[in-house]
């Protein structure tokens, strides 16, 4: 395999040259929002450039603390976006099942994969345990984000159809079974249309900077279905124990429907 | 059957002494924003007083497991939803959430002609019309064979010939399983003809509480 070709400072500014026809075209067409692409540019780039050297610290100084601080950071910064990208204000007791499910289900998904899948030794060993934690944390975030804004608005509209279901004698979890259901569904939907397209539609993230560094294509598959099958598990595991427990806070202590 | 004493509901219901007895078909008179439907909520649990006492049968209400208290006490909302699908799968479902033995197509054709619905089991219920929506919404609610039934406007999407045919029905029904019926409605003429006692209900008081004499 030959080394991997690094991009020398200068060709790296030449890319810029793709955000300056974005902005071109926005402009000449009046589409607005320069600003945000601005800044959205730039933000990515002061915060890979300060992750391209907090990893390479950490890479030559490995350790169990280090390991577990970028891991407690990402997840802190998973549940703030999380929380966010929920279109409504969430209450006290739903924020806690949100940040109880993100860390409950990717540290049990985490755990698993890097010590019966992957089998690091040792086990936060940084350059595997950052990136694929990373990963299923990541995903499991998009998941939950859906799941959540889909258990919201679902109580929301039907709103009429859960109290029918209560007036007949139902349980919560009975008058919201549809619900619940389709929330978990619409929050793994997108996981399971990228399996449907992986490797046709288009080659995911990881195989291709596996490739591009180096890494023999089936070595770089067994990766890519590895964590794939993963992030499916993490975002199962996370949106199920969201959804099953966030659906009861909107019920009281009396079976009434709380809607906040 | 159940007492109601300085019962306060926001700023909807204020109550201080109600008592609707056993046996009796009582309804509930009142313009829309009186407090009609909050009172009738109180009575099975969907909603808690935020003060006053609620009892029913020499018990605080909030002492009941609310899911099976509902299950005594069946209500049909003012805007009933029929769930999705048939008409079949309307009862199957009813049946599933009050935990009730699955009772068959001959029971589901009997109550379905009760409340006058001339279409098959297998018919979809989101095609059904307003008024035969609302039908069936009771039919569901008789399905379960409620020893007290709250209704809230039940006639309310029916013309007054079919209005009075159905509320005949369900008057006679509890009348036979000598069942309480507490009933809201905007009809006079229904009130006085069939109702054991009339409350109405002003701004969230009650005004005049007639009983019917014999």
């Amino acid at each position: 395999m030959t080394d991997i070709i690094d991009i020398s400072t200068l060709r790296l500014a030449v890319a810029y040259i793709f955000i300056l026809i974005l902005l071109f075209i926005v402009k000449i067409n009046k589409v607005g929002h320069e600003g945000e692409i601005i800044i959205a540019s730039i933000r990515m780039t002061i915060q890979l450039v300060l992750v391209g050297y907090v990893l390479t610290y950490i890479f030559d100084n490995p350790g169990l603390i280090y390991s577990l601080l970028i891991l407690l950071i990402m997840e802190g910064f998973a549940i703030k976006n999380i929380y966010d990208r929920v279109n409504r204000e969430l209450s006290k007791s739903m924020k806690l099942i949100i940040a109880m499910a993100m860390i409950s289900g990717t540290m049990i998904s985490i755990i698993y994969f890097i010590i019966a899948v992957i089998n690091l030794k040792p086990w936060y060993q940084p350059q595997y345990f950052i990136p694929l934690s990373g990963m299923l944390i990541g995903n499991s975030m998009t998941g939950i984000a859906l799941g959540t804004n889909g258990l919201i608005e679902g109580i929301r509209k039907n709103k009429d159809q859960i109290e029918n279901a209560l007036m007949l004698g139902a349980r919560p979890e009975q008058a919201t079974r549809d619900i619940s259901n389709n929330a978990f569904y619409n929050a793994i939907l997108p996981t399971i249309n990228s399996m449907l397209g992986m490797g046709i539609v288009f080659l995911p993230g990881m195989m291709t900077g596996q490739i591009l560094a180096g890494a023999p294509p089936l070595t770089a598959i067994k990766y890519q279905i590895a964590i794939m099958l993963g992030i499916s598990g993490s975002v199962t595991l996370t949106v199920y124990i969201m959804v099953k427990a966030g659906i009861k806070t909107f019920f009281n202590e009396r079976a009434q429907l709380e809607i906040f | 059957m159940f007492q109601l004493e300085n019962v306060r509901y926001k700023n909807i219901l204020k109550i201080d002494q109600l008592t609707i007895k056993k046996g009796l078909i009582t309804c509930i008179l009142g313009k829309s924003g009186s407090g009609k439907t909050t009172l009738l909520k109180l009575l099975n649990n969907m909603l808690g007083p935020d003060s006053g006492l609620i009892i029913f049968k020499d018990r605080n209400i909030c002492k009941y497991d609310p899911i099976e208290l509902r299950r005594e006490i069946v209500m049909l909302p003012q805007n009933p939803v029929v769930f999705s699908n048939t008409i079949r799968d309307n009862f199957i479902l009813t049946e599933k959430y009050a935990e009730n033995p699955h009772a068959g197509d001959s029971r589901y054709k009997e109550i379905l002609s009760k409340v006058g619905i001339d279409k098959k089991l297998d018919d979809s219920a989101d095609n059904l019309s307003g008024g035969e929506k609302q039908r069936l919404a009771l039919a569901r609610v008789l399905l379960l064979n409620p020893g007290i039934l709250l209704l809230d406007e039940p006639s309310s999407a029916l013309d007054e010939k079919t209005e009075e045919k159905i509320i005949e029905m369900v008057v006679n029904y509890i009348k036979e399983k000598k069942g309480t019926l507490v009933m809201v409605t905007h009809s006079k003429k229904i009130a006085e003809k069939y109702s054991d006692v009339i409350i109405t209900i002003d701004r969230g008081r009650i005004i005049d509480l007639a009983l019917k004499e014999g």
